[in-house]
């Protein structure tokens, strides 16, 4: 098994073992919470079928870090990426209902798409012209943007009546049908995979995704290469939010239909696991947001049988992230070369996340 | 009127100042926390838990502080020992906190969230001091932590800027290479800044439960770690700095109370984002972070 495969799933299984000591330290059996879990996110048709439309935003938010990622460029931010998206289509979807279906969907889409660009965006240009480091910046953007969604649902987008915080819905014509009622199965699940396929190509198939890529493994020698870096980090954190932006807007056109305060459960951060998972590859992405997807939907059977919170999740998200992070370190590769040998074959895609190469 | 808002504003900045400074040493010497926020949750958590069941503020702030400086001691060996991306770490580790706290909530204090409340910490009024109209109660009538965190202010100023400790700690920030050839060690300063830190954020928190809301819910902090974030940046990593950005910020969520209970036509998250953007505006217009030290972010390992 190549260890590319190997840790991720090394990763789950030793947070799965760290979960089950908190599990017993609750009182709790580890077996009948992660049995919990299993039966809800898998245990019948419409289940299973939850658990894939959970899975959807968490695919999109993970594209974006994944391709952020890849150019070390530490967007933190996909979580107020998604939420612009969402109000850029959540507004204009209420002005549609005079087109057909097809451009009213396509034009809410882009909406979204175009609000998380800017919002990213403007990360990057604050990175490459202000040398204002992105991490920082996207961390202020996500507090701005939240905030910007609680003045609209209660401002400007408040639904006529006014008596609850939340926008009026978007046109029928602008909502992305259910293909299979009463599960939520939409358009919104094969538009991630496409994109899934369209980012590894762009990724490792063109040359914009090579010079991506170099920048991530070291920022200076790109340079030297001629790699325009400043406007390859605008453009990267661009189509990073425009990503996250179209999860946003999807969720809007065919699950929520409305805005409202604390739209996203935090699947911006999130996505930080599902990419580190995936190792940051693009087709990855859909399994490991598959996973977690899995985890968001089970964790609700989890509470109403074992009586434990849905909480659980984000201890084992950031374990997952914890421990892959440990495991790219050059401590762990020493070690695992003193007891198997020199591997050779660990030549990932994966830029090295246990490092910023900007020095 | 006027003498409860400096009241609220001062409560308001206690929080954001005390992790604040804690950030300063620690981003003195070369690294970021952006774990701060988990740390401040484990702060309050432990804190509220401790003093709730056994009635005394003193083992809670003990709480407290064990518990943020656990968070950080997690984040420390990432970061400091295996030279992990920090910013990644500490969204983790914030991410860790949020869900743990909010695990062990639930099952201490069951799922209804019922409340449980303690007595707020006591204040020491300063004599005669806090009977000056208007200011006393504002400056001279809180509880120990606030004098604390203000006492902390010229304290941390003067051991960065005028003692040993102080430049091996920022020489660690500036030029880490330069300061292992000279057998500072570069590991030992970083853990010790992140010990102090931890210890400063978990009372940071354990104000947040113990003096202001006197109960706990899920993710209390709501953003005041990655406020104190800001008040570095904006307080342009001097104490002084600090302390006055955190009283600015502590105004704008004060005023922000008052204008939700108001009703007026400013919107009151536009107070609520002020600390963000200030943040945004301050970095972009002062030509991003000349102010910082040099190596803040980068991980560093020993040749």
């Amino acid at each position: 098994m190549p260890s590319s495969i190997a840790k991720p799933f090394a990763a789950l299984a030793l947070s799965a073992a760290l979960i089950s000591i908190v599990l017993v330290a609750l009182g709790a059996s580890p077996i009948g919470v992660f049995a919990a879990l299993g039966e809800g996110a898998f245990g019948n048709w419409n289940a299973c079928v939850d658990t894939i439309v959970k899975s959807c935003p968490l695919i999109f938010t993970g594209l974006a870090v994944s391709i952020a990622f890849s150019g070390a460029l530490w967007n933190i931010g996909a979580d107020g990426q998604l939420t612009i998206g969402a109000i850029a289509a959540g507004a204009i979807g209420t002005h549609l209902g005079d087109l057909p279906h097809s451009i009213a969907v396509a034009i809410v889409l882009a909406a979204g798409a175009i609000g998380g660009a800017v919002w990213g965006g403007i990360a990057g240009w604050l990175r490459a012209r202000r040398d204002v480091n992105e991490v920082i910046s996207t961390i202020m953007l996500n507090f701005v943007a939240v905030q910007m969604l609680s003045w609209m649902v209660h401002g400007p987008l408040m639904e006529p009546s006014r008596a609850y915080p939340t926008s009026s819905p978007i046109a029928f014509a602008a909502q992305l049908e259910f293909y299979f009622p009463p599960s939520r199965f939409n358009l919104g699940m094969l538009l991630a995979v496409v994109l899934a396929v369209a980012c590894y190509m762009l990724l490792f198939n063109t040359s914009a995704g090579f010079e991506l890529r170099a920048m991530g493994r070291n920022r200076r020698a790109a340079t030297f290469y001629g790699i325009r870096i400043p406007a390859l980090t605008v453009w990267v954190m661009a189509l990073s939010g425009a990503l996250a932006g179209l999860g946003g807007a999807v969720q809007v056109s065919a699950i929520s239909h409305r805005l409202y305060e604390k739209l996203s459960p935090g699947w911006g951060f999130e996505a930080i696991a599902v990419a580190l998972v995936a190792r940051l590859n693009p087709i990855a992405v859909i399994p490991a947001a598959l996973l977690f997807g899995a985890l968001d939907n089970g964790s609700q059977a989890m509470q109403r049988t074992q009586g434990i919170s849905p909480e659980l999740v984000q201890v084992i998200q950031a374990l997952v992230i914890l421990i892959i992070l440990a495991f790219d370190t050059p401590a762990w590769t020493g070690l695992r070369e003193n007891i198997f040998g020199a591997a050779g074959d660990d030549a990932s895609a994966v830029p090295p996340v246990a490092e910023t190469p900007d020095a | 009127m006027l003498e409860a808002f400096l009241v609220s504003v001062i409560t308001m900045a206690t929080p954001i100042l005390l992790a604040a400074l804690g950030e300063l040493l620690v981003e003195e010497s070369g690294v970021v926390n952006i774990g701060i926020e988990g740390a401040m949750l484990s702060g309050a958590f432990a804190a509220l838990t401790i003093a709730f069941f056994s009635g005394s503020d003193a083992l809670g702030l003990t709480g407290a502080i064990v518990a943020g400086v656990a968070i950080n001691a997690i984040f420390a060996v990432l970061v400091v020992n295996l030279a992990v991306n920090q910013v990644v770490t500490g969204t983790a580790v914030s991410i860790l906190a949020l869900g743990l706290t909010g695990v062990f909530y639930r099952k201490l204090f069951g799922v209804t969230g019922k409340a449980f409340m303690v007595a707020p910490m006591a204040k020491i009024p300063l004599g005669p001091l806090a009977r000056i109209p208007l200011l006393g109660p504002a400056l001279f009538d809180h509880n120990a932590l606030v004098y604390f965190t203000f006492i902390l202010v010229p304290a941390i100023w003067y051991v960065i800027t005028r003692t040993r400790y102080g430049l091996r700690l920022r020489a660690c920030g500036e030029r880490p290479e330069a300061a292992d050839a000279l057998g500072l060690g570069v590991i030992a300063i970083r853990w010790q800044a992140l010990i102090v830190s931890g210890a400063l954020t978990g009372l940071a928190g354990a104000f947040l439960t113990l003096a202001y809301a006197n109960t706990f819910v899920e993710n209390i902090s709501a953003g005041r770690g990655f406020v104190a974030l800001s008040v570095v940046i904006v307080g342009r990593w001097n104490s002084w700095g600090l302390a006055a950005a955190s009283l600015l910020f502590g105004a704008a969520m004060a005023l922000q109370f008052g204008l939700q209970a108001l009703g007026t036509v400013v919107p009151y998250q536009l107070f609520l984002a002020l600390p963000y953007a200030l943040t945004l505006v301050v970095l972009a217009g002062f030509g991003g972070q000349a102010a910082a030290p040099s190596a803040l972010g980068e991980p560093y390992r020993r040749q």
